[in-house]
């Protein structure tokens, strides 16, 4: 290659570059191995990396609430929460037509738990208001309609605010098939001419007509608008130009103008009022806060929470004393996998040694009697603990039979830190010793030897020459130990009790029921992003290339 | 002999070894090595030869028998307090020490202050033409590089016994030629006694004083390097060392330190009779290649001439290395130097050779 430098490029007998060459040669080679790994890689990523990074984004993701209230979240903009006074009317309205639809979809519920996650009672808050915002509005509805009957005509409406060309499109789709697949249902349109003199009205009412039609399949032609839509039409009207409706055509004039006259001496009502009947929580300040918090798309609540912190409209806060219980666990946590690790570096450590000195038959015996457990359930395992170490289990029956403990002093080995981490250091046992015997399997004994030929003692022998060519197989050990306990489960759920479970326990009831998905995302991000960095550390300490699996 | 007696440096006296219960692996042995003395155990794997080394290095007992260090007893003595040093097979390097700590190691143990462990570490380093790599892990060194740290570290803390067991085998032969001559310049510079351990019999003539033999649990010959070869005291150490034709035949008459032996086909010859005692014992006749002749003018008087048939001609560059078939016998090798005036034999051919009958040893079948 020295050639190269001075006349340029080395060629290949084609007179390409060889460098090229070479590339072209390994190309085919490289693609045929990512063929073969491409089924496993597929499979992975489709059925794990995938599914993971979902339920991570879970973790920041918080669409939920500009989805379901997307006026409100605009009306909020400019409600300032450290004044000490709840929003705007216009912001009760927009919050009233946002909750009716969203009511009409089943989806204030979802909002009140995701809401509740951030402030308790927000979700009876949401299920009891939801219940009664359809009727908000009838005092102008029944107005309206004394009026003119007209307005109790779903034809009306449809005039009104319907675009003419979705009128013909939508009364095409109804002569023909409905079934068919082939000819969706066209949703409704609102026409251009009302939307900038009506504003709300227009916004409101198609709202309703689109819930109508795919949420209950009902024809926006044949069905009422629900009350808040009056309520919108009331206070449009009331702020409307006047000019601009004389200078509307046809039914509009004839309706809208005569409306308008008469709204300034209509009976009148107040939504906050409204709310506030249903729920004096609507009244307070600190409910409107919260949701202004989370209308954002991604939120660091869950893992503020997480952390033990919240997110309110201040900024960050520490949770009240008595909500403050992940940074123990995640504590807990790290402290017990650290205790189980070293159990298990002290327990192996010599049956790892045993096992590689023995002879070829003996050390497979004894390999077996490592291995046996793995043949029980690891629930059978815990729960032969579970009999061992209770208050009337065998060991404390023992102990009182032998006069070592009395009878009403009966130890408490379970349920409590000391039983999960001698549960889980006898599952994770093998864990440790397989790692530590094959390395060890592979010191030659003549290390020692020539150690203790040129003066060791038995001792440093083994202490400067057998024990550092054995420490890649005590780290293997430990890394797999303490990411297994870590993330384990079943143990301490079983034997922890109270103070001996672990962050995975927590995750586990957030998933399965508390449902909150989110926290439950964050803090598992938060557990595998300290594996990661705990893996970082101990390559920077340690060479993540000392670390042998034999 | 009974070697207690011996003023040996080193001296086995009735050692025996059985690992279990059953079969010996070392029956009955007397050794004595002298001071400064290149002893070389010698022998087929399974002989006993590696346990005698272990057993006085301390990695194994002896079930019966005393092993005597400079006239002490040293078998209950533990193998870091016998201040031996040892080369071993694969060299057993530490893998996680540099060159320099690795040499280093025997002197700290010995609790040697600082500057002085660092003096002896770059002698050592200098003696094996190392110095430059104190910095180098093992598995930088290259296995020639690697045998010579091993020697410095066995060497370092100046043992007055080293022991080396096959030391060479890992080494291609060039590399091996040219260890053999260091170890046995640097053993003799240092005056140190060397037992050193090998399956290769060229390594143990070139490089030894003295030579045991082993074959099944036993010493066969004990004996300088050309006593060894020319003068086998049995059939094994004949067959084991170097290359040796045989004839089977049987005693005839002994008279006068001659033995009269009829071969299998009916041909009488001469023979120096080594271990066969009286007439009608069953004998091998073992004959060195090279004492061998095909030219009736380099014989002289007294020569025995015997029919042969060449079946067989390699050439050797050095020497030429010819197959014949004599007494019935097939593999009857000789050799012959590439000199100018040498013949080179072709297959077929029907032709006169003849030895001396001193060099014919009728030994035990």
């Amino acid at each position: 290659m020295s050639d190269a430098t001075d006349t340029g490029p080395v060629l290949a007998a084609d007179g390409r570059p060889l460098k090229r060459s070479l590339q072209r040669a390994l190309r085919a080679e490289k693609l045929r191995a990512l063929a073969l790994i491409a089924p496993l890689l597929i499979f992975i990523l489709v059925t794990f990396i995938a599914p993971i990074a979902d339920m991570l984004f879970r973790s920041v993701e918080n669409e939920i609430v500009s989805d379901t209230l997307p006026r409100t979240t605009l009306a909020l903009d400019g409600w300032d929460h450290k004044s000490g006074q709840i929003p705007s009317e216009d912001v009760f309205a927009a919050f009233t037509y946002d909750l009716v639809a969203a009511a009409e979809r089943k989806q204030h519920t979802r909002l009140g738990t995701r809401l509740n996650y951030e402030m308790t009672g927000i979700s009876s808050l949401f299920r009891k208001t939801g219940r009664r915002v359809d009727d908000f509005g009838e005092l102008y509805m029944d107005q309206f309609v004394d009026l003119d009957p007209a307005w109790v005509e779903p034809a009306t409406w449809v005039t009104l605010f319907a675009d003419p060309a979705w009128i013909s499109s939508f009364e095409d789709w109804q002569a023909g098939d409905r079934k068919d697949a082939t000819r969706p249902q066209p949703l409704f349109v609102a026409s251009d001419t009302l939307g900038t003199i009506l504003p709300e009205t227009t916004d409101s009412y198609t709202e309703f007509a689109r819930v109508a039609q795919t949420v209950n399949a009902d024809s926006p032609l044949e069905e009422t608008p629900w009350a808040p839509v009056y309520e919108a039409l009331y206070r449009d009207l009331s702020r409307a130009d006047s000019a601009a409706i004389a200078a509307l055509e046809g039914p509009a004039r004839t309706l809208l103008a005569p409306a308008q006259a008469a709204v300034a001496g209509f009976r009148t009502e107040t939504l906050s009022d409204l709310y506030i009947d249903v729920d004096k929580d609507w009244g307070d300040p600190e409910v409107w806060a919260t949701i202004q918090a989370f209308t954002p798309k991604y939120t660091a609540g869950y893992f503020l929470n997480a952390v033990d912190l919240q997110q309110t409209a201040d900024g960050i806060a520490v949770q009240p004393e008595d909500q403050r219980i992940y940074f123990l666990l995640f504590k807990r946590t790290m402290f017990m996998s650290m205790m189980i690790m070293g159990s298990c570096v002290l327990l192996g450590y010599p049956i790892a040694y045993l096992l590689s000195n023995l002879s070829l038959r003996a050390s497979n015996l004894l390999l077996i009697l490592v291995l046996l457990p793995f043949w029980a359930s690891l629930l059978v395992r815990t729960s032969a603990w579970k009999v061992l170490l209770q208050q009337q289990g065998v060991i404390n029956d023992v102990l009182v039979w032998l006069g070592l403990v009395d009878d009403g002093h009966r130890l408490v080995m379970i349920n409590n830190q000391f039983g999960t981490i001698v549960a889980m250091t006898h599952i994770l046992l093998p864990f440790m010793i397989l790692p530590l015997y094959s390395v060890m399997k592979t010191i030659p004994h003549t290390y020692v030897r020539a150690a203790k030929s040129l003066g060791a003692t038995n001792w440093t022998a083994f202490w400067r020459v057998y024990f550092p060519q054995s420490v890649p197989g005590i780290g293997a050990g430990c890394i797999l130990v303490f990411i297994l306990s870590i993330g384990y489960y079943i143990t301490p759920e079983l034997v922890g009790g109270t103070t001996g479970t672990f962050i995975s326990n927590r995750i586990a009831y957030h998933i399965s029921s508390s449902l909150n998905w989110g926290l439950a995302a964050a803090l598992g991000a938060i557990l595998l992003a300290v594996v990661l960095i705990l893996y970082w550390a101990y390559d920077r300490l340690v060479g993540i290339d000392n670390v042998s699996l034999g | 002999m009974t070697a207690a007696s011996d003023n040996g440096f080193v001296v086995f006296d009735r050692v025996q070894k059985s690992y279990d219960g059953e079969n010996l692996v070392v029956k009955d042995l007397n050794l004595s090595v002298g001071k400064g003395e290149f002893l070389t155990m010698l022998g087929p794997s399974g002989s006993g030869k590696t346990t005698c080394l272990m057993m006085l290095a301390g990695f194994e007992t002896a079930t019966h028998g005393d092993i005597l260090l400079d006239g002490k007893p040293i078998n209950n003595i533990p193998p870091h307090k016998r201040g031996i040093g040892m080369v071993f097979q694969n060299y057993a390097l530490f893998p996680h020490m540099t060159v320099a700590e690795n040499l280093t190691f025997p002197l700290e143990v010995r609790k040697i202050g600082k500057s002085d462990r660092e003096a002896k570490v770059k002698r050592a380093l200098d003696m094996v033409q190392m110095g430059e790599f104190g910095g180098r892990r093992p598995a930088q060194l290259s296995g020639g590089q690697q045998q010579r740290i091993a020697l410095a570290r066995a060497l370092v803390f100046e043992p007055e016994l080293v022991l080396m067991d096959e030391p060479l085998g890992a080494l291609d032969k060039q590399l091996r030629e040219h260890m053999q001559f260091e170890i046995t310049r640097l053993a003799h510079n240092l005056g140190i006694t060397t037992v050193y351990v090998t399956h290769d019999q060229t390594e143990a003539l070139t490089m030894s004083d003295r030579v045991a033999v082993f074959d099944d649990g036993r010493i066969q010959q004990l004996a300088p390097p050309d006593e060894l070869y020319e003068q086998p005291k049995n059939s094994f150490v004949a067959q084991f060392i170097g290359e040796n034709n045989t004839l089977m035949g049987t005693v005839k008459e002994i008279n006068d330190g001659v033995a009269l032996v009829e071969l299998d086909d009916g041909e009488l010859i001469d023979a120096k009779p080594v271990n066969v005692s009286k007439p009608g014992e069953r004998t091998m006749v073992s004959i060195r290649p090279e004492r061998v002749e095909i030219s009736k003018e380099r014989l002289g008087e007294g020569a025995h001439l015997i029919h042969a048939e060449v079946l067989e001609f390699i050439y050797m560059g050095d020497i030429y290395r010819t197959r014949l078939r004599v007494a019935g016998n097939e593999d009857f090798v000789i050799k012959t130097r590439n000199a100018p005036d040498q013949r080179r034999l072709k297959p077929g051919e029907q032709i006169e050779i003849g030895w001396f009958p001193e060099d014919c040893r009728a030994l035990d079948a």
